[in-house]
């Protein structure tokens, strides 16, 4: 069945839909990991937006259930040149088209990618659709203009746990995880040393402590960090965890906690999306390779500098990737040291958030 | 760290002559390291003896020497240079080899010249089975059950223990030599006794088969402060058990999960920490299809011919930055040259997908076991880029150049594709498309084959497009679809029964993307583009003016680096003019697909209707077809008409393709001579006895017959009447539709000359008349030469010269032209006029210190050879041999016979200020030391005794023992020579030649061929063995003369080593412009 990629600036691109087949919109962003799809797929801090993959041959493994970061895929659409029919890998539980029918999600092939990430990477992220065939193109693209932006929704709600969920893992201490859109690996990794709790979003301060964390990771998740709901609830609890208990900062974490310091965020362009972004940590000098997911980034001008330094760098474009208080166990970091996708290089901020947890 | 001030002058050790296992992608390594370093301000000095490089220009480097790659001259060179570091991992395992050779003879640390980049430890634990081992077990990484042994007992005890098939290798040897897999006792011996004698330690490793597991590869680089890097993953379609260089390999893996991807990654950058490696590293890693589980399986610490492979898959320059880490810097502190902006530290991401496919000689050698395995026989490569798997195997199939254009039927019963699916050929691939034709079920072909399914489901798509195709109307849509699976306009002519042209009209465009690194995250500013069937391209418009120039696609015998290095200079020259050079091309190995060398680089296919696209798009103001060698002459007359038709203003620079057709045809060409009064050597070829009895009778004679392929250990004859002509037709020839019997009229003693030259239309610029050291008949890419000639007369010089000049204007010669001529007595002949370059323009151009290639290049561009200062002939007082290198040792079984077939992959030069000097160090590069001291052994036909005397005298002078056959023994023992006789092999008695040989006894064989049957094969067993132990093999008289000289003068004194550009200081004033 052909479909359309419709954009705000009125492109329109054919293409052969699969997956479920609907309208959707959202914000169309690119990302240049070679695998990892269905990782990419089920984080949740896509949320709101249509992921297209550089990468022109998706889906060549099919689907391992195992790999899911979340209970369900989390973009709106997703956009491939080339969808594997036929995957192959002992792993494999479904193939990709499977997968995007159980969890109702469109997807197109055939697209030029290369040509729309370019695009995107001159012009900035775009809203779009995805569309099947029987939609008239222009109203849509009418339709994506004057639809408002993902962003203005509370995104991070409409990922977020409802509940208190537990997680036992090894040792005696906890880890208070707030769930802004958590990828299970991240609880994973904290399981490694501790037992986890996720929490909501808009878990208070109080919740929190009252669980007697030994540390507290912010999760990363979707959206603009500095949207009121987040500013209310996540980002003002934050201000009051400090100085109580450690904090780690994960991507959004990260800049929910720039954001409770005092300084600001701002949207990037077409934001990291990727698996090989070099990263320097200023305080070693070694450079690491980073997952990265995400469209805002802290200002690195408007962190209190009496407080804060900035840790880390991104190589490409100079942006903070990473900042530590100078005297509370507060850090945090901009990519995702728990990967999935991409690379396993930055388990060690993990182990250094422990080595700064109450109990150790 | 910050850049180390301590290195001011570095050393760069090149791989030699381009034999199996080794082409040209050490040239590019090398060469891009050349250039980085003094990028640097770090002064370089390069050793290699290869001439047809790049790296050996007096612009690649501050001191080129073009000298033997031993131990000795490189510690002469050493010692002469005073360099501080010396970098080793630029040439292959040949200067790994040798460096590390220099370390453990403490050369390098009498000299204070410290290993940069990679060190000793890490070479060794790279190479040495044993230390890898433990190293592996040591941070917990798996490798397959192994066990080293230097000697059958103990290989023999192990397999007990693992059971077959056991997998053999030998340590310390290029590419895979003497390795195999044991699947019985009776493998095993032979294996083993092969391996332990080909291992530079005489050392084997037994291993635990991972036969039929997934083989994948991992470039990785890493700088002196641990920042660790992956470039590139690559996926071996071919699997564990099939040799990487002989596999068909995809980047980035196709099959592998993210979780199965980190893991090897994680694996090899733990692997790469551990090694200490300082630069870019090779980590092979075998994947058990179900399980998932992996081995480690092999670590080259040092570019390879996978990471040229990896840098042109990802446009990331592994040699050029391995180079800079060398000398201290960071990972972080070298800028990404490709975006100019991000830094070197990332790791590409790719948004293609690129295939190589390996170029196998067996076209030339129709007798050699064509199956492929744990040992390289292939002699070089193709990569293609597309955004379809499919379309970027097709374009990769058709750029091999082997008659096919995709995935051809082939003729075989189903039995027969069966065993070609279980037992590979370089015909897999297209077994495997027939067996989907014929019905074979997927499971079952990936079953008999260990491929992974997702490769056969492609080609099962690529076959029933191919099925749609030919059974429906040809729409636009149905068109479209097949060019984005990399149909070629050929094809789909024929499979739609119309023309290639209505094709061409009515398929979508090509489109050309870029290469970038990045996925198009970052605006980039490399110029290499690739073809692909999508809506928009992304070229940005050529200012001004712009020439294109075709490459000579893969490595292969007959056509080698020489034609590469030819297109980088016609680049070079172009951009000089401040002419937009454009290449393309489609080995992965070479310099002039290194981005940074052309304005424009397009990777592709190089048919006609890729370079026509490229046309298209570019609309330059020129083509160049003279460089590429046969893959671009070819494509002058059809090129010629596309673009007349297309009445485009695209003109082919240079010689008019009429005289391209003119020159190639034996028949015009022919009439051309005799209207000229130019002397031929009447030459024909035929097909059937009939047919070849005619010609011979037609041209007289005596004639030289000569089957185009050489069978059973006879090559060309002598034939003097029909009767003997009936006789050779019978025994010796398969003369066949593919393989006709040429027939020359025989000149007896002639001396085979080869010109290069380079007209402008009024004068000519003669680059060398080089004198042959072989006999007559011999492909002049086999013969050994020598300039500037040593034996012709002032009159038969001056008789070339006119000749040349009289081609050159009725060829209408502008550029380069090769001719090969030969003299009898003091008459001039004839035999072929090339109007193009030919693998001999690098020697040349090395030896007199001009490029030919860039004079021709700019006369092209209508720069007169008078304006250059280039009229007459390059005058030297040195001398320089030219030597071919073999690919014998590496096809087992196959007659080592030179003749009408070029067998041989690459060259070396030898240059000094004598013959004899230029000589010896010209064999000694080539492999083939002349003794000084030790026994010779000598046995020619009746008619080169008198000749031979003299030579055998002054040996054993020298102090040589002379061994020799009772008919040579007895003339030389009348003639007062202290000669011991012995016997033939096929007399069966000690002592013999072989016996000798094996024992180490005899250092030297002359020995012309004679053609009584016995003779024939005792002369097959010599050759064959003195290729496999090393010994030089003379064949002619005057090689013989040529090697007395050599061995005189070496033992006479030390031989001393001088850069290209002194050669070039002291050249006569007008060579001294270019």
């Amino acid at each position: 069945m052909e479909g359309s990629l419709v954009l705000e600036d009125g492109t329109a691109i054919r293409g052969a839909f699969f997956g479920a087949r609907r309208k959707v919109f959202g914000e169309l962003v690119f990302n240049t990991n070679m695998t990892g799809y269905t990782e990419a797929l089920t984080d949740p801090s896509y949320h709101g937006q249509i992921l297209m993959m550089t990468y022109p041959l998706i889906g060549n493994y099919g689907v391992d259930p195992e790999s899911m970061e979340s209970e369900t895929i989390q973009p709106t659409g997703f956009v491939v040149k080339e969808a594997c029919a036929v995957p192959s890998h002992p792993k494999s539980a479904l193939s990709l088209a499977d997968f995007l029918k159980a969890h109702e999600t469109p997807a197109m092939e055939g697209a030029d990618t290369r040509a729309l990430t370019i695009k995107i990477r001159s012009k900035g992220t775009m809203k779009a659709a995805l569309v099947p065939a029987t939609e008239h193109l222009e109203t849509v693209a009418r339709e994506v203009r004057t639809a408002p932006h993902p962003e203005t929704r509370n995104l991070v709600a409409e990922v977020s746990c409802r509940e208190v969920e537990r997680y036992p893992g090894v040792g005696k201490r906890t880890i208070v995880v707030v769930d802004c859109g958590v990828k299970r690996n991240i609880i994973r990794e904290a399981q490694r040393y501790a037992d986890v709790i996720r929490v909501p979003f808009n878990a208070t301060s109080d919740d929190i402590l009252g669980l007697k964390p030994d540390g507290v990771i912010l999760s990363n998740g979707p959206g603009d960090p500095a949207h009121p709901e987040i500013l209310a609830t996540s980002v003002k609890a934050t201000k009051e965890l400090a100085g109580r208990t450690p904090i780690l900062g994960i991507c959004l974490g990260h800049q929910l906690l720039a954001l409770a310091f005092g300084g600001t965020t701002f949207k990037l362009k077409f934001g990291h999306r990727g698996g090989n972004q070099p990263v320097k940590d200023l305080r070693t000098g070694r450079v690491h390779i980073t997952s990265q997911n995400h469209g805002f980034a802290v200002d690195a001008d408007s962190l209190p500098s009496s407080e804060f330094e900035v840790t880390h760098l991104n190589l490409n474009d100079g942006t903070v990737e990473g900042m530590a208080h100078r005297e509370l166990p507060i850090f945090s970091v901009q990519y995702h040291p728990e990967a999935r996708p991409g690379p396993w290089d930055n388990e060690y901020i993990f182990r250094d958030f422990v080595a700064e947890l109450k109990g150790a | 760290m910050p850049k180390r001030g301590d290195v001011r002058t570095a050393m760069v050790v090149g791989s030699g002559p381009i034999v199996i296992g080794q082409a040209a992608e050490f040239d590019y390594s090398g060469t891009q390291a050349c250039r980085s370093l003094r990028e640097e301000g770090v002064r370089v000095v390069l050793v290699n003896s290869n001439p047809a490089t790049i790296q050996t220009d007096p612009e690649t480097a501050d001191a080129v020497y073009v000298e033997p790659l031993t131990i000795e001259f490189l510690e002469k060179v050493i010692a002469k240079e005073r360099p501080q570091g010396i970098l080793s991992g630029m040439g292959g395992q040949t200067a790994l080899n040798l460096c590390s050779e220099l370390a453990d003879a403490g050369i390098l640390q009498r000299h204070g010249v410290e290993l940069l980049g990679t060190k000793l430890e890490a070479i060794t634990a790279g190479e040495n089975r044993e230390r890898f081992a433990s190293l592996m077990r040591s941070i917990g990484e798996p490798i397959p059950r192994s066990r080293a042994a230097s000697d059958f007992e103990s290989a023999r005890g192990f397999v007990e223990e693992i059971g077959f098939p056991a997998i053999v290798r030998a340590a310390y040897t290029l590419g895979g030599a003497g390795s195999g897999v044991a699947h019985s006792p009776e493998d095993l011996e032979r294996i083993v006794g092969f391996g332990l004698a080909y291992s530079r330690i005489k050392q084997v490793l037994v291993e635990e088969s991972v036969l039929g597991w997934k083989e994948f590869e991992y470039e990785v680089m890493r700088d002196a402060s641990d920042n660790c890097i992956t470039i590139c993953n690559m996926e071996n379609l071919d699997p564990m058990g099939i040799h990487t260089g002989e596999s068909i390999v995809v980047a980035p893996a196709q099959t592998l999960s993210d979780t199965d991807h980190q893991t090897l990654r994680s694996a090899a950058l733990r692997i790469i920490r551990a090694l200490g490696v300082e630069g870019g590293c090779n980590i092979q890693f075998a994947v058990h299809p179900r399980t998932g589980e992996y081995r480690v399986i092999e670590v080259n610490p040092r570019v390879s011919r996978s990471s040229a492979l990896a840098s042109k898959a990802t446009g990331y320059p592994i040699a050029r930055i391995a180079a800079k880490i060398a000398i201290g810097l960071r990972l972080d502190e070298i800028p990404n040259p490709v975006t100019g902006k991000t830094l070197a530290s990332f790791e590409p991401a790719l948004d293609y997908v690129v295939t190589k496919i390996p170029r196998w000689p067996f076209d030339k050698f129709p007798t050699v076991d064509r199956r492929i395995g744990t040992s390289m026989k292939s002699t070089g490569e193709v990569m293609a880029i597309g955004r379809t798997f499919e379309e970027s195997f097709l374009k990769a199939v058709r750029s091999l150049e082997i008659d096919r254009l995709g995935l051809d039927s082939v003729p075989a019963t189903d039995d027969e594709i069966v065993r070609e699916l279980k037992e590979p050929t370089s015909e897999r691939i297209f077994s495997i498309a027939e067996a989907l034709r014929r019905g074979f079920a997927p499971e079952k072909i990936a079953a008999l084959t260990d491929w992974d399914p997702f490769f056969i489901e492609k080609i099962r798509h690529l076959v029933r497009l191919e099925s749609r195709l030919r059974g429906s109307r040809r729409t636009r849509a149905l068109l479209a679809e097949a060019k984005r699976s990399g149909f070629a306009d050929e094809s789909l002519a024929a499979l739609t029964r119309s023309s290639e042209e209505g094709i061409r009209r009515s398929r979508p465009r090509a489109a050309y993307k870029m290469v970038d690194t990045c996925g198009g995250e970052f605006e980039a500013r490399t110029p290499y583009f690739y073809s692909t069937y999508e809506a928009t391209g992304e070229t940005p418009r050529l200012r001004g003016r712009k020439v294109l120039i075709v490459g000579s696609g893969p490595v292969r015998i007959g056509q080698g680096v020489e034609f590469d290095y030819c297109c980088v200079q016609g680049i070079f020259a172009l951009r000089e003019e401040g002419v937009a050079a454009i290449i393309a091309n489609n080995n992965p190995e070479t310099v002039s697909t290194d981005f940074d060398i052309s304005t424009r680089l397009y990777f592709e296919p190089l048919l006609l209707e890729d370079v026509l696209n490229i046309i298209e798009e570019e609309k330059p103001d020129g083509v160049i077809l003279q460089f590429g060698g046969q893959t671009s002459i070819n494509l002058a007359l059809p090129l010629a008409h596309a673009l007349r038709r297309r009445r485009s203003r695209t003109r082919i620079l240079g010689t008019p393709p009429a005289s391209i057709d003119l020159a190639e045809d034996r028949r015009k060409f022919a009439a051309l001579m005799r209207r000229l009064g130019i002397r031929q050597a009447d030459a024909a070829s035929g097909y059937s006895f009939d047919e070849v009895r005619g010609l011979a009778a037609r041209i007289g004679y005596p004639v030289l017959v000569r089957p185009s392929y050489v069978l059973g250990g006879r090559g060309m004859e002598i034939v003097y009447t029909e009767e003997d002509l009936a006789g050779f037709m019978e025994t010796a020839v398969r003369v066949s539709k593919d393989h006709p019997v040429l027939v020359d009229r025989y000149l007896a003693h002639a001396t085979e000359i080869d010109v290069d030259v380079v007209a402008d239309g009024r004068d000519i610029f003669i680059g060398g008349i080089q004198e042959h050291i072989e006999e007559a008949g011999i492909h002049s890419g086999d013969a050994a030469c020598v300039l500037p000639a040593q034996t012709l007369s002032e009159a038969v010089l001056e008789d070339i010269r006119t000749v040349t000049r009289r081609l050159c204007k009725a060829l209408h010669i502008a550029g380069l032209m090769n001719l090969q001529l030969a003299v009898q007595g003091d008459v001039v002949y004839v035999l072929e006029a090339n109007p193009r370059a030919s693998r001999t323009v690098p020697y040349v151009s090395k030896a007199i210190g001009i490029s030919l290639a860039k004079v021709a290049t700019k006369v092209m561009l209508g720069h007169s050879l008078r304006s250059l200062g280039l009229v007459g002939e390059a005058k030297i007082k040195h001398v320089a041999v030219k030597a071919p290198v073999f690919p014998f040792q590496r096809l087992p079984g196959v007659d080592t016979i030179l003749g009408p077939e070029m067998k041989s992959t690459g060259e070396v030069m030898g240059i000094d200020r004598s013959l004899g000097r230029a000589y010896y160090k010209a064999m000694l590069a080539a492999g083939n030391p002349l003794p000084t001291q030790g026994a010779i052994y000598v046995t020619v036909r009746d008619e080169d005794k008198p000749t031979i005397l003299p030579v055998v005298e002054r040996l054993a002078r020298i102090g040589l023992r002379i061994f020799a056959t009772r008919g040579t023994a007895q003339f030389l023992r009348e003639n007062g020579v202290d000669v011991t006789t012995v016997y033939r092999i096929s007399e069966n008695e000690s002592p013999d030649a072989l016996g000798l040989m094996r024992r180490g006894e005899i250092r030297l064989v002359i020995n012309t061929p004679t053609n009584s049957t016995g003779a024939r094969r005792d002369g097959y067993m010599m050759r064959r063995l003195a290729v496999d132990l090393n010994i030089p093999f003379i064949a002619t008289v005057q090689a013989a003369g040529a090697a007395v000289q050599a061995i005189e003068e070496s033992s006479a004194g030390d031989l001393a080593v001088v850069p290209l550009q002194e050669y070039r200081r002291t050249a006569p004033k007008k060579a001294a412009k270019l």
